[in-house]
């Protein structure tokens, strides 16, 4: 055990200084503010190189000199949204990871709470009639001539309650 | 039958989901829209890449005639495949072709490769940094531009261009953007 001891220490050290992103040393910002509306940006813009991606973890080159452009415009006084329509206006909705909420894209977002509140209402109508069915049983009227059936065999019965 | 016509309605939502996603998932992701179609080129100035002594490549350099602005690079292998037939092109003089060299790791690289294979362009800017390619919204080369007389970006083409494409495609719209000149 004292052995492995600093061997797991080498570990544990390898594993917390593995940088959790692509951002290199030089990119960043030197003022922490606009660094981090920076990396908040380029957490939601996606790497067309490497489609899963967002340029904050892709390695491509395009995904960096993106991110320098980024930072850029945040420097030279650019709102969070003017970068981000800036991107969008070249690479389309596309680049955006997180759809954005506008008439295209109503289906996307209501979609499935439409599929929801569908399936729930045929649910309620289903064990609607259900507990109809269970409950007092409604014979279907009888028609005129069974009731004249009825009325003639109690008749000749005498209208006494013996069967 | 109103009752019974409600047992199709799944079947009527699967079909319309099948047919969304029938369409969605053979979409090439890999093709964004061309977000330019119809709008002025972006505005850019690139140097020239080394040893040409011209003034650049910039946006205001693409008006007057329909010309094809082609975002390559040396280390590109789609470029090579597309080379021969640039030079084509230029030979046969059809339309003038506007190179944007894109992020060269030497800058020396594109300079050389053109002299070694031919040079197609009538224009070149350097663009290490993407800058350029970031404001056509391009995501790798090669991708050709046709822009109009106006300096309007009309067509993109996302990979090599050969004489197929060119037949089908680009020079019907060359021929037809020269006939409108007026307009």
């Amino acid at each position: 055990m004292t052995r492995l001891f600093p061997l797991i220490l080498l570990l544990l050290t390898v594993i917390a200084i593995r940088p959790a992103t692509a951002v290199e040393p030089s990119e960043v910002l030197d003022n922490p503010v606009l660094e981090t509306r920076a990396r908040d940006i380029s957490k939601g813009l996606r790497c067309v190189v490497c489609q899963n991606q967002s340029i904050d973890d892709s390695d491509a080159s395009l995904a960096r000199d993106l991110r320098v452009l980024v930072r850029e415009r945040l420097v030279s006084g650019d709102s969070d949204q003017e970068v981000i329509e800036y991107v969008v206006s070249r690479y389309g909705d596309f680049v955006l990871l997180k759809p954005p909420f506008k008439a295209a894209t109503l289906v996307l977002w209501f979609g499935p709470l439409l599929m929801v509140v569908l399936a729930l209402l045929a649910l309620i109508a289903f064990f609607r009639r259900q507990q109809a069915n269970i409950g007092p049983a409604t014979a279907p009227a009888l028609s005129n001539r069974d009731q004249r059936r009825i009325e003639a065999l109690l008749a000749e019965d005498g209208g006494s309650e013996k069967s | 039958m109103t009752r019974r016509l409600i047992f199709l309605l799944p079947l009527a939502v699967f079909l319309v989901i099948a047919v969304y996603f029938g369409i969605g998932l053979t979409l090439d992701s890999k093709k964004l829209p061309n977000m330019l179609a119809g709008k002025p080129v972006p505005e850019f100035t690139l140097k020239p890449i080394l040893g040409r002594d011209d003034k650049g490549f910039a946006n205001t350099d693409l008006v007057g005639d329909v010309s094809l602005v082609n975002v390559f690079g040396s280390w590109c292998v789609a470029c090579q495949v597309e080379h021969p037939f640039l030079m084509d092109v230029r030979a046969k003089n059809l339309a003038p072709i506007h190179g944007i060299d894109w992020r060269e790791v030497d800058p020396k690289d594109g300079p050389d490769w053109l002299r070694r294979k031919g040079d197609p362009y009538t224009l070149i800017g350097d663009d290490p940094k993407s800058r350029a390619a970031i404001s056509f919204g391009v995501t790798g080369a090669p991708e050709t531009f046709l822009v109009d007389q106006k300096g309007v970006v009309r067509y993109k083409y996302v990979g090599p261009i050969n004489q197929k494409v060119w037949n089908d495609e680009i020079w019907p719209l060359i021929q037809e953007l020269r006939k409108t000149k007026g307009s």
